[in-house]
């Protein structure tokens, strides 16, 4: 049952990225992006991890992909004219497919496949996952967590510097 | 009785389509009621009597209006982008719909045995001692009601209209605005009931322990965005007839229309049953009224409150509208967020 859903979704997820790279109108490859992003959301929640799931949902769904959108609708990014750029497709696709073979051999190389770490689904279903990702951002990982808000800022600020002429 | 899928009784599923049935049935029915409501409660405010000739005091006027729109002529532009023409309505009224799985409107009632929690994403483990529903059931609610952006900012740039486009754009750029402070109005809630599962923020307050009274100005600041998240007046700039004819739908025609209609009240009443279930203790009343009484009759009050807002007050300009979003509310909430934290430390340590 399981296992029909994934290979549902799963195909769902490959269909769209797919249609994110061949739809000639850049909303709707941003749309078929988003509707990746949900298959990935579903991946999670059936990962048992409902946090991260609604978090990709609010932060790539609903936040960034809507600033992409009303960037390409600013813009008014017409349909894409077809140009034939074959050396850069090619140069891509061979780096695209070298790194997923890369990645694989690696994998399967590891001991990774069958590996347990500290946590199992029964202590994370005892503390809460949330619990969890908290207590770990907050002091294993709090200097990353910090300058990451501080690389936000500075992004921030250096947008508004750029946009605004006179501040 | 004994056949399990997924590990839990097929009973439960049954029991879960029921009360799908049951959530979807009620919001339809108050969708196409809330318009009726609200041009009566307006009428009446403005000393006019409103829909009066579709039956009884007009009773019959959302039925009619259904059917009128129903065998409207549907209009597609000439220079539209079809495909994200025909998606918009649909992404416009899919959100408002589905978060109304993660609210428990009602206690637990029993059928034929099993105890069953009224709320749809929500079952007890096999010795009915425990509630499971989604953990994160309020986030849930913020990503479906960002996804709701989509719908606006989708119709606005496909309609090919200059109007459709400056409605979608402002609505984007205010339900971006809006969402941030809502988001962060209601943490304080969850630092106060420490969870993130509506079915316990409504069990914390249980006897009159209602998060309104602990925490007012997120109340208000949150109902005050939700409003302004779901275009409702005095926000509604994204649809303000007298600038924009009628903003990102201005190009909708039939029951493509009608879904904007119905998605703009369903917000409401998702709105409103968000706002019930966080700060007006959800389901919990007085015991000699079952709880699902309690609840609806707290989304009506609710309901009523916003067209009562509507009938008040005027529209808010473009900039005192980004004014009072970035700068009034965002340092409020994160004020009222220190605000909570020093007081559960004082409390609590």
């Amino acid at each position: 049952m399981e296992s029909i859903f994934f290979f549902v979704v799963a195909a769902v997820a490959v269909i769209c990225s797919l249609l994110v790279i061949t739809c000639k109108n850049p909303i709707n490859s941003a749309l078929s992006l988003v509707m990746t992003f949900f298959c990935l959301a579903t991946f999670y929640v059936m990962l048992d991890a409902p946090f991260m799931a609604v978090t990709q949902v609010i932060v790539y769904a609903g936040a960034i992909m809507v600033l992409i959108i009303f960037v390409i609708m600013l813009l008014n990014v017409k349909a894409e004219t077809v140009k034939p750029n074959t050396h850069a497709v090619l140069a891509g696709s061979a780096i695209g497919i070298f790194s997923m073979f890369l990645t694989v051999w690696f994998l399967l190389k590891g001991s990774l496949t069958g590996a347990t770490g500290s946590m199992s689904p029964q202590s994370i279903a005892k503390t809460g996952h949330i619990e969890i990702i908290g207590k770990a951002l907050f002091t294993d990982f709090l200097l990353p967590f910090e300058v990451t808000s501080i690389l936000l800022l500075v992004a921030i600020i250096g947008a508004v510097i750029l946009a605004k002429k006179r501040i | 009785m004994d056949t399990l899928i997924l590990g839990l009784p097929v009973a439960y599923y049954i029991a879960m389509v029921a009360k799908v049935l049951v959530a979807f049935v009620f919001v339809l029915l108050t969708v196409a009621y809330a318009t009726y409501a609200e041009r009566k409660i307006i009428g009446h405010m403005q000393v006019r009597l409103g829909p009066m000739r579709t039956g009884w005091h007009g009773l019959l006027q959302p039925i009619a209006d259904g059917v009128k729109l129903f065998f409207k002529e549907e209009i597609i532009p000439d220079q539209a982008s079809k495909f994200a023409f025909l998606l918009a309505p649909l992404v416009a009224l899919i959100p408002a719909f589905i978060s109304f799985a993660v609210i428990p409107f009602g206690g637990t009632i029993e059928v034929f045995g099993y105890k069953v929690p009224l709320q749809i994403a929500a079952y007890y483990d096999q010795a009915g001692a425990q509630v499971f529903d989604i953990n994160v059931g309020v986030l849930y609610i913020l990503a479906m009601a960002s996804l709701g952006v989509y719908g606006v900012v989708l119709a606005g740039w496909s309609s090919n209209s200059k109007y459709s486009l400056l409605g979608g754009l402002r609505s984007a750029a205010q339900m971006i605005s809006y969402e941030l402070s809502a988001g962060l109005a209601i943490i304080a809630v969850f630092m106060l009931s420490g969870s993130l599962s509506l079915h316990q923020i409504v069990a914390a307050q249980a006897d009159g322990a209602w998060y309104v009274f602990k925490q007012p100005i997120a109340f208000v600041i949150f109902f005050i965005c939700s409003l302004a998240e779901i275009n409702r007046t005095p926000f509604d700039l994204p649809e303000a007839e007298t600038e924009l004819v009628s903003g990102f739908i201005t190009e909708y025609s039939s029951m493509k229309y009608a879904m904007f209609f119905m998605a703009e009240y369903a917000n409401m009443v998702t709105v409103c049953a968000v706002t019930t279930t966080l700060f007006l203790g959800g389901w919990h009343g007085p015991a000699f009224l079952p709880g699902w009484f309690w609840f609806v009759a707290k989304v009506y009050f609710l309901i009523f409150v916003c067209m009562w807002i509507r009938a008040t007050y005027p529209r808010y300009r473009y900039d005192q509208l980004m004014h009072l979003g970035w700068k009034v509310f965002l340092p409020i909430t994160l004020l009222n967020i220190v605000g909570t934290g020093i007081w559960i430390a004082v409390t609590q340590f």
